[in-house]
């Protein structure tokens, strides 16, 4: 029993920090595709999508030749003494890179919702566009970005494939539910499967209803 | 004082107008379509010029030969669109406050009496009548302490009642505040009452330009 407290406390404070990290990238890529024309705008978009269609294992596969010792990335780390590859680091970035693009998503769809005449009349009062941004459009997009939260929150909590790749299944050190599910299942110790089955459950359904219950009010209040 | 020399293409229309707004209250008058709220957009930034400039009381805004565009919220301006756009989730105090300059003479407390908004400054926007609405809206623009006010048909969304009750408002900021105002309109007499120049716009030109009396 100790185990299923441990797993799930880590899941949630992994989940939630990876979800502190989606915001500042996610709020700025889902303004800048909701809101600005510029070359190669597509791109963008598509690059931002990519983790949501490429299997989730090879987006680990990708994040592992990024981030390893030997890689671009995971060198300028190591030279800080800042290791990666299979720590609770893993596990985050994972969590952070799998669920960006649906709080992207959503966010950039409350964000087309604002009325841009609010903006533009902030504008001609003197607001530059940060204060424009954080002072009219966040807060008239709040609930859709409360739901675009909830939504990358959701993913990171169940995040398997790119987190295996790069973080494997290390007890008490990188061990999520979603890995300690596949992990118990497959050493024949179902009860606890079962019982982490049950967490995953009640978690995954008030995170989705959090996020039913917000979208439902900004649809209200339009 | 307003110098405009410039052109805008968008599509099948065509704005050109190179003129001096000169008034204290300068009227844009004439059929819809005629380009009179493109006017106020281009003075304010939110839309661009294919060619021209723009200076207020002498100060560039828009150069496009020197390649000068001073953005939106740097070119005081104070500007009231047609559907006044009050922020709905603030108060109308903080409607008010929001554009205020740092270090203004102008007080709230001024402007709100001034305009008889000071009862509704705690209230929420949503629960406002039009023409309370088209009153926060331009003691929201004066609080920014603009070069400049464009108004535009201030006077369109309210009734003939309220019409003539809020005329002697416009008239107050206009005496007693000396904030030139262009003012978009296309009621004769609304601009025979309160403007000092007019300009009649058709089809993005200016046809006539002048004293209210002699252009209308």
């Amino acid at each position: 029993m100790m185990d299923v407290w441990r797993i799930t406390l880590f899941t949630v404070a992994t989940a939630g920090l990876a979800t502190l990290l989606m915001l500042v990238p996610g709020l700025w890529l889902a303004w800048l595709l909701a809101r600005r024309r510029f070359p190669g705008r597509v791109l963008v978009e598509t690059f931002v999508s990519l983790p949501l269609v490429l299997p989730p294992v090879a987006t680990g596969l990708l994040l592992l030749m990024l981030v390893s010792p030997q890689g671009p990335v995971g060198r300028v780390l190591a030279a800080v003494g800042i290791e990666v590859v299979f720590t609770w680091r893993a596990v985050v970035l994972a969590m952070t890179v799998m669920g960006l693009p649906l709080f992207v998503r959503a966010a950039r769809a409350g964000f087309e919702q604002v009325d841009r005449r609010f903006e533009a009349g902030a504008a001609t009062l003197g607001a530059a566009p940060l204060r424009v941004f954080l002072t009219i459009t966040l807060p008239l997009a709040r609930p859709a970005v409360l739901a675009a939260a909830v939504l990358g929150f959701a993913r990171a909590l169940g995040e398997f494939g790119a987190t295996i790749m790069i973080a494997g299944s290390i007890p008490g050190a990188t061990r999520t539910l979603a890995v300690a599910i596949y992990s118990f299942a497959e050493t024949g110790r179902d009860r606890e499967a079962a019982v982490l089955l049950g967490v995953s459950a009640v978690i995954a359904f008030t995170a989705l209803w959090i996020s039913n219950v917000l979208t439902a009010r900004a649809g209200l209040r339009t | 004082m307003i110098d405009l020399d410039l052109e805008l293409h968008q599509g099948a229309f065509t704005l050109e107008i190179r003129h001096q707004l000169a008034g204290r209250v300068t009227a844009l008058f004439g059929p819809s379509g005629a380009g009179k709220t493109t006017v106020l957009d281009v003075i304010a930034g939110l839309r661009g010029v294919s060619r021209g400039s723009i200076a207020v009381n002498g100060r560039v805004l828009v150069d496009s030969s020197r390649g000068i565009s001073v953005p939106p919220h740097r070119r005081h301006v104070g500007y009231v669109p047609q559907d006044v756009a009050l922020f709905p989730h603030l108060s109308v105090r903080r409607n008010i406050l929001y554009g205020r300059r740092h270090g203004q003479v102008l007080s709230i407390d001024v402007v709100a009496t001034m305009l008889e908004v000071l009862p509704l400054l705690d209230r929420g926007v949503s629960s406002l009548s039009g023409g309370e609405r088209q009153r926060v809206a331009l003691a929201r623009a004066l609080m920014s302490s603009p070069d400049v006010l464009l108004l535009d048909e201030p006077l369109a969304a309210v009734d003939v009642e309220l019409r003539h009750r809020i005329l002697p408002y416009l008239e107050k900021v206009r005496d007693e505040l000396r904030v030139p105002i262009v003012y978009v309109s296309h009621d004769r007499d609304e601009v025979r009452r309160i403007a000092d120049h007019a300009v009649l716009l058709a089809g993005g030109r200016v046809v006539r330009a002048g004293s209210p009396m002699v252009v209308l």
